[in-house]
């Protein structure tokens, strides 16, 4: 008698024993609640989680932005209403940081839009045009979907000291630099190439997901598609234009979506990389919230959560426009 | 029990051990001076735990990088030596050697604070309100940001960190010629670099306000939570008995705040005469520190300062404030933090 025979022996009865009670449990419960009503008891146990880990959070992190103190403990926070927000508001001119009460926060607000643009734009572009690559019949395929996938496996404080190690100036890059007769640089110093280099690297580090999804969606196009626009006449630029766009733009817009929500909580790649530097330049606001809740030694959790609600608000109307647009441009 | 480098911060959660010790005076006695900077403000009677190790802020330098460069070490000539006459020797050295550092300094407002008190900031306003707006702290704020600018200062250590940074291992390397640290670094460079070249502990540079080190410290302290008090006392006692805490001085390289010890002297457990050199510096520095570096320390709430100090600066150092904006912020910064405190 084979294995899978003796296990399919012993494992029948006992499934069925299962279902048996579950079958049983679930008809009590039909009888007592109805038929309508059973959708909610199926989804019961995801709105337990969703409800523990993620509503009670929100709603803590809330009450949290209106108390004040130093007190850990909400009981023990005094309520201050909005002042927090009042604070985090307080600004002369809200084009000009320094003129604002909370100045990091400002800070934060532009470098982490002026990341979002270049970092998602940037992710969409690489992800797209690999991932258009990688479908194509090259030599190496697999090998090179690997590749492009492999920093996506990586720790985010491992690439983040691979790429400090390459830019120091005693670095790899420099020494490539000398090599061909440049100066060396020092690359995370410069407040412009700070920025670029942090955008770099967090697409060299995440855009293989991007681009396996893009994959997916390409792979799942019917080929009789490009047959029949081949028919027609259609050029590659016109098979891109008209069938491959089209038909990947409901994928285009997870990527979007995906890419903008983790390029707004961007944290990890940055702390480690240049810590916020030079000076305040890459300082994102997930920083400034970190280090305003929880790395000073006077801890302004109150402000720091008013900054986190701001932060969840300005991402929740951002993929809601998205989606929309999303949906207008499908029904178009 | 615990081991503690917060010592004032976390003050309140420290059991008194005067009801559960033989010998209290015997605690009184040698560790008198440091046991205020353990207590909540208000307490001058608690005894809460000791210092396993109190360390004193202070320059290293390279000798041996000094003496290639042909470079005299300034402070061989004088017993005070200014930061300036420093800084102009470590540029020489490193100009001649072409190595890529002349001077650093950790990342930190502690290590800060000694040079500022030096330069005559006095922290503290007449009514106890931690202030940095005198001109002492302006004066060495304005020489840190612009040996940041002229190169002479490590120029990425500041800007291009979060939170705590040191150089031990440029310094290690021999790539720089002056570093202030502290120390706690003896037991790392006599690990790092044993005597693959001379490194050399030198007194704190003076200026107006004095030639000052900033104390500090880690402390072995009783939890006031615990439901075994006597046994923590007990183990305490063992602890700090003069022989025990003298083998543990000796081998750890640690510096010990132990009155007897002071006296007595320390058997130094290593054959690096470059460390017993070292060490000896910075016991002698204990003399030198100043009454506002003594304050400073024991205020609760310095690493508020320390670190409001460090980031504005910081933001100072790459132009993101001019430096009074940066003095003004971490007025702010230390004013709002201490406001949500009280309120």
């Amino acid at each position: 008698m084979r294995l899978i025979d003796i296990l399919d022996r012993i494992t029948r009865p006992l499934l069925l024993l299962l279902v048996m009670s579950v079958d049983r449990i679930l008809t009590l419960i039909q009888g007592r609640v109805g038929i309508d009503k059973m959708g909610y008891f199926f989804v019961l146990p995801n709105l337990l989680i969703f409800g523990i880990f993620v509503l009670f959070p929100m709603l803590l992190n809330l009450y949290y932005a209106m108390t004040g103190g130093t007190k850990l403990f909400p009981a023990d926070r005094p309520f201050v209403g909005l002042d927090n927000f009042a604070t985090l508001f307080d600004c002369d001119d809200f084009l000009s940081p320094n003129s604002c009460q909370e100045d990091l926060f400002w800070r934060g607000i532009f470098n982490t839009i002026q990341f979002v643009v270049l970092q998602v734009s940037a992710i969409v572009l690489f992800s797209l045009l690999t991932a258009l690559a990688l479908n194509r019949r090259i030599i190496a395929r697999g090998f090179f979907r690997s590749v492009f996938f492999y920093p996506v496996l990586l720790s985010p404080v491992v690439v983040a000291l691979i790429w400090k190690w390459v830019l120091q100036y005693e670095g790899v890059l420099n020494a490539i630099v000398e090599l061909f007769g440049g100066e060396s640089m020092r690359w995370l110093l410069d407040t412009n190439w700070a920025m670029f280099w942090v955008v770099f690297v967090s697409v060299w580090a995440l855009m293989g997901f991007y681009t396996l999804i893009l994959l997916a969606g390409l792979q799942s196009i019917p080929p009789e598609l490009y047959e029949a626009s081949s028919i027609d006449g259609a050029n590659t630029w016109q098979d891109f234009r008209f069938v491959t766009m089209p038909l990947l733009m409901p994928t285009m817009f997870v990527v979007l979506v995906l890419s903008l929500i983790r390029a707004v909580q961007m944290f990890d790649h940055i702390f480690v990389l240049t810590g916020g530097g030079p000076g305040t330049r890459t300082q994102l606001m997930v920083q400034y919230i970190y280090t305003t809740g929880f790395s000073n030694q006077i801890q302004l959790f109150g402000l720091s959560a008013a900054a986190s609600m701001v932060l969840g608000v300005s991402l929740l109307i951002l993929t809601l426009l998205q989606l929309r647009l999303g949906n207008q441009s499908s029904l178009a | 029990m615990a081991r503690v480098t917060d010592l004032g911060g976390l003050a309140q959660y420290y059991l008194d051990m005067t009801p559960y010790l033989s010998d209290p005076a015997y605690w009184e006695e040698n560790f008198g001076p440091f046991l205020n900077w353990k207590r909540v403000p208000g307490d001058d009677s608690s005894i809460p735990g000791f210092m396993t190790q109190l360390t004193i802020t202070g320059p290293f330098i390279n000798r041996t990088l000094f003496e290639q460069a042909g470079v005299d070490v300034p402070s061989d000539m004088s017993d005070s030596v200014t930061w300036e006459e420093w800084a102009e020797a470590s540029r020489e050295v490193a100009e001649t050697l072409e190595i890529p550092y002349p001077m650093a300094m950790d990342r930190s407002g502690h290590r800060f604070a000694g040079p500022a008190i030096s330069m005559g900031a006095m922290y503290f306003d007449d009514m106890g309100h931690p202030t940095v707006m005198d001109e002492g702290f302006r004066n060495m704020a304005e020489i840190f940001v612009n040996w940041h600018l002229d190169g002479t200062m490590h120029p990425e250590m500041w800007p291009l960190s979060e939170g705590y940074a040191n150089a031990y291992e440029e310094f290690a390397n021999a790539e720089l010629a002056f570093y202030m640290a502290g120390s706690w670094a003896v037991g790392q460079f006599s690990e790092a670099i044993g005597d693959a070249f001379d490194w050399q502990a030198v007194p704190n540079p003076c200026g107006p306000g004095g030639c000052t080190g900033l104390p500090g410290g880690a402390a072995l302290v009783g939890i006031a939570t615990t439901e075994h008090p006597e046994e923590v006392a007990r183990v305490m006692e063992y602890l700090t008995s003069q022989d025990v805490l003298g083998e543990f001085g000796a081998r750890t390289l640690f510096i010990q705040a132990h009155a007897g010890l002071s006296e007595s002297g320390i058997d130094w457990n290593t054959d690096l005469q470059l460390a017993k050199d070292a060490l000896s510096v910075f016991v002698g520095q204990v003399g030198t520190l100043t009454q506002t570096a003594f304050d400073l320390q024991a205020y609760i709430y310095n690493r508020n300062v320390f670190n409001a100090t460090r980031d504005r600066l910081t933001q100072a150092l790459v132009g993101e404030l001019t430096l009074d904006e940066a003095i003004e912020r971490i007025q702010d910064d230390v004013d709002t933090a201490l406001a949500e405190v009280s309120g």
